[in-house]
Formats: structure tokens, sequence, C-alpha cells
């Protein structure tokens, strides 16, 4: 059995009286993306911050490859790569003082071919405040991987970004998986949540609320699956509450909008009925609860989807 | 120490690259000297015997006091140093390296200042030029050090330039700078042997110029020395690497220990 990477054992943290995380374990396996998601305020960034040894634990035990941040942070200084979520640079450090700068203390050579990779040819002479906020944020993602770390953290890596930067920005986080480094990826993007992570972690009020798969945590909750149907006569209108397994339906944009808890049975019937009606269907499409609806149902458990 | 020397490096080409601090450390400082001494050094025979050593002093207060704590707030304020953290640089560095890189830069404006005065405004030049240098580096040690404390010390910007002032005022008006201790009252040239700037101004006249000290000049080399060492080592006692690092709870009264050196000089020289 393959050792966890990351181990987080009943991690509690406080500030004063305030309870920021409690008894919370997760394992992250080597070359995983895990995503770590939550609301403002679960506790996501005393998590990641505690991980990176940033901040102490009040209680529990955190492990990166066996290293305890806290113990022995020197250990652990290129063992991880962190990009921050703002700023991190003094304004007037150019691209190549920055590479230079981190790569020194790291004692690797510094990568000037990152500056290609990421976008920033042209601007190796640049300094800091002078780069616009997504080149700003490629920048910090070189720092963050340019000693080639076995752990890198992301926090919200694509805010800011244009689409082609953050396809290419996707593109590097498969890469670094493949080459077996090990991604905390922290966001507020579900779809990027989604599409990157093995596995994820959901917190609540400093709690795991929900942890597994992206398939895994989207298949459990409500279930239900939604249909959209658009026709020629608009048929459906005169006849909706004949429909099996329908818990909801809603009209928009010319669509009806079905949310079924069984998804063979509510299409066939749909498709029967236009048929028997001679009404011409236009548009139907089928939605499996996608992420975003599964993480408002465990964050706001009172609102439907 | 190749990680040292790059830092040292940006650090110093930050010195002139970023616009406050260019001004702080050369253009304030220079623009003050020519204006001084093309209007004091005709009104007041006084301040041309003093005029490198005054504008000497006056300059490393510029740099170190005005130029030195704001950047270390903003760093702060601006997660710089949980990135420098994460990224392995030490706190000792971060400290010590402004240090060091503003001493760079103030010995440069020294150096413009000795050499230009007596050509410029017929100013006395240095008699003991070895003494000069060292009186020199004590003053600049002593108020870089102090000028990190603040840094250290201030939640903010707005902190950075009350703490600044505390000494930066006094210091020009009772310093030695302007008019020679001895003029004072005796209370108030007791009161002033807090600040810095007179410690380096009664060891130039003492040691460097050819001129009498008011009180024991290698006494103030001391404590300069002291006075710069307690500094830089409360800096690095009360550092903290985030704003909202409520993991340190380390009182800023402690800084008030920074005084003690001068305290004691009060009392033995």
């Amino acid at each position: 059995m393959i050792e966890p990477i990351i181990q987080v054992k009943d991690f509690r943290k406080t500030y004063g009286d305030f309870v920021a995380v409690d008894k919370l374990s997760f394992e992250v396996h080597p070359g995983e993306i895990f995503g770590l998601l939550g609301p403002n305020g679960a506790g996501k960034t005393s998590t990641l911050e505690s991980l990176e040894g940033l901040r102490h634990p009040n209680g529990g035990s955190l492990k990166i490859a066996g290293i305890d941040p806290v113990q022995n942070p020197s250990g652990l200084k290129n063992m991880i790569g962190v990009q921050l979520q703002s700023g991190g640079l003094p304004e007037s450090i150019t691209v190549e003082e920055a590479l230079k700068f981190f790569a020194a203390y790291h004692q690797v050579a510094p990568r000037f071919d990152l500056i290609d990779r990421l976008g920033l040819h042209g601007k190796r002479k640049a300094q800091y405040h002078q780069l616009s906020t997504g080149q700003q944020r490629r920048l910090s993602l070189a720092l963050a991987i340019a000693h080639r770390p076995q752990v890198l953290f992301l926090d919200e890596p694509t805010a800011g970004l244009d689409v082609a930067t953050r396809v290419e920005l996707h593109h590097m986080m498969r890469e670094l998986k493949e080459e077996g480094t090990t991604i905390i990826l922290a966001t507020h993007d579900m779809a990027e949540a989604e599409e990157m992570s093995d596995r994820i972690a959901i917190l609540l009020n400093g709690r795991l609320a929900v942890t597994g798969t992206p398939m895994e945590i989207t298949a459990t909750g409500s279930q239900l699956t939604k249909v959209s149907v658009r026709t020629q006569n608009n048929i459906l209108a005169e006849n909706n509450a004949n429909l099996p397994a329908v818990r909801q339906h809603t009209f928009k944009d010319g669509y009806h909008i079905y949310f079924s808890d069984e998804i063979g049975p509510t299409v066939a019937a749909i498709i029967d009925h236009i048929q028997t009606q001679q009404d011409n269907l236009i548009d139907l499409r089928v939605e499996r609860p996608s992420l975003e609806d599964r993480f408002l149902e465990i964050t706001n458990p009172g609102e439907k989807q | 120490m190749n990680a040292f020397v790059h830092h040292f490096a940006f650090m110093f080409r930050s010195g002139i690259r970023n616009k406050t601090l260019l001004m702080m450390n050369y253009l304030f400082p220079l623009g003050f000297y020519l204006m001084m001494g093309l209007i004091m050094a005709g009104i007041n025979p006084f301040f041309k015997e003093v005029t490198v050593p005054a504008m000497t002093t006056f300059a490393v207060l510029a740099a170190t006091l005005l130029g030195i704590p704001d950047p270390l707030v903003n760093a702060r304020e601006q997660g710089i140093f949980r990135s420098y953290k994460v990224n392995g640089v030490p706190a000792f560095s971060i400290l010590l390296i402004p240090i060091l890189t503003t001493m760079l830069h103030l010995a440069i404006i020294a150096t413009i200042i000795v050499t230009t005065a007596p050509l410029l405004f017929d100013a006395p030049a240095p008699t003991n030029m070895l003494n000069f240098i060292i009186v020199f580096v004590s003053m600049a040690f002593a108020s870089s050090g102090l000028s990190v404390l603040f840094g250290v010390i201030s939640s903010s910007s707005r902190l950075t330039v009350l703490w600044s002032q505390i000494i930066f005022l006094p210091s020009m008006m009772i310093g030695g700078l302007m008019f020679p201790l001895s003029m004072l009252p005796e209370t108030a040239q007791k009161a002033a042997m807090l600040f810095p700037a007179t410690h380096a101004m009664n060891a130039f006249n003492g040691l460097a110029m050819g001129t009498a000290g008011d009180f024991s000049p290698w006494g103030s080399i001391l404590t300069l020395i002291l006075g710069g060492l307690v500094a830089l080592a409360l800096a690095v006692y009360l550092f903290r690497w985030g704003s909202h690092n409520a993991d340190k709870k380390r009182t800023p009264l402690l800084a008030g220990l920074v005084l003690l050196p001068y305290v004691a000089a009060i009392f033995l020289f």
C-alpha cells in the first residue's frame, strides 16, 4: 500500500476563542491532485497555511512526506512549493531577479525556461508591479515549481487569468501530476475543481463535510438529474403531471426543465408524449448534478437546487 | 552565501530603483545638503565648521529612519515575508540586509559630502579619515538598527512615521547638527544623549574633525554600537512573518529596551 504523502490527523486550529478548524483528518496520496473546497471561513486557509508551516496547529498532527511542518520547517523548504493567493513579491523585483533570488535560497539553478513556458517572454526585465494580475500569478506559479517540489500548494491559481492562460495552467498541472507532483488545489471555481481533482474534500465550519472523487461526491445527495426539453409546439406545457419520477418542474427561455430522480422513465415518457402528440423535438439535454450543485447542497442545506 | 549575495544585490538595486527609497537615500539628503550649504554656511559660522559631520548625520537619519521602516511594514502586510518563509529566507536576512544595503548607499552619500563640501562651501574636511569612517559606520548601524526595529513593531505605515519622527525631529533640533550641544541647558543636553545623532556629532567632532567633543567620544562610539546591536536583537526577537500571526504574542513594549545603552550613556559619559 502506498504511503500517503500528506497526513492530517485530528488537526485543530484556534484564534483566541474562535475555532477555525476542529478534528480535521484526511490523507493525500503521491501524485494526486487534491481539491480543498469550502465557503469563506470554512478553514481552508488555516489548513493550508499550517501545512505550509506558516501557522502553528493547536492540536492534532500534520505530516508532509513524514516531515512535521512545525518541528522541521527547514526540511520542508525544498519539499513544497507554494503559490500564494496574492502578492508575495516586492514591487520592484524583476522577473529574472525573482527566479534567481528564490532559486538561490532553494540551492537550485534558476529555471528561465519557465518564463517562456508561462507566457512571460519579453517580461524578463519587467518589475513585479509592471506585470498584469495574470502575469503576476504566472510568475508566482513559476517560482512555486522552479525547485521541482514534491508537493505543490495552489491557492486560487486561475483567479484573474484569461481563458488561454487558464488552459495552459491546467495543462501544466496535468504535466506536473504525470511527473509525480502532488497538488493541493484550493479554489472557489467548482468547474476547475471537478475537472482537475482526483479527490476532493469539502470543509464546512472548520470540519470535513465530505471527501471523495468528484464523481462520488456528485453521486451522493439528492441525486436529482436535470432534463431540459424544447419542442416546436410546446406540447409539454399541457401535460406535466403525468411524467414519472419528476420532483420539480420549471419553464425558462422556451425550455421545460424537469428534475428527476429516475432519469430513464422520465426521458422515455417525455419522448413518448412528444411523439404521441405529433410535436417535434428541437432540443433535449440531460445534466447530472454538478459539483457546484452538490457543493451548494452541502453548504446551504436549507436551499433547493 | 549565494542566496545572501542575490538578496543583498536585489535590495541594493531596490534602493535606487524604488522612487521613495531613491528619494530618501540620495535626493533628499543631497538636496538638503546643497540647500543648507548654500544658505546656512553663509549666515551661521558654526554650521560651516560642522557641515561635513552634520550633513553626513542628516543623510544617515533620512535614509534610515525615513527609508527603512515603511518597506518592512509593507512587505509584512502584503504577504512578502510569508512568501519568503515558505521559500526558506531566514528572518535574520530579512532584517540584516536592509541595514547593510542602506549603509552602502550612505557610504556613497558620505563620500560625496566629504569630497564636495570643502570645494563648494569651504567647509573643513575630516582631519582623521579612519576615525570618520568608524563614527560613520557606528552611526549608520545604530540608526539602521533602530529603523528596522520601528519597521518590526509598527502595525501600519502611519505608525512608522510617528516612531521615526520621535527620533528624527529632536535629533535635528538638539542633536548638535544646527548649533553646538553646549548651547543647550544641561537637562536638554542630557535628554539629547538619548538620540544617536547626538552621539554621532560628539564622536565626529571629538575623533574626526580635529575639534573637542562635549563628552567622551569613544563612549559615544560604544553607545552607538551597543544601541545598534540591542535594536537588531530586539527586531529579530519581535519579528513577525505576517500581520495576522497570532502565534507570536510578544509585546512591542519590549522595544523600549533599545533605549538602555543611551540611558546608560547619560550616567556614564
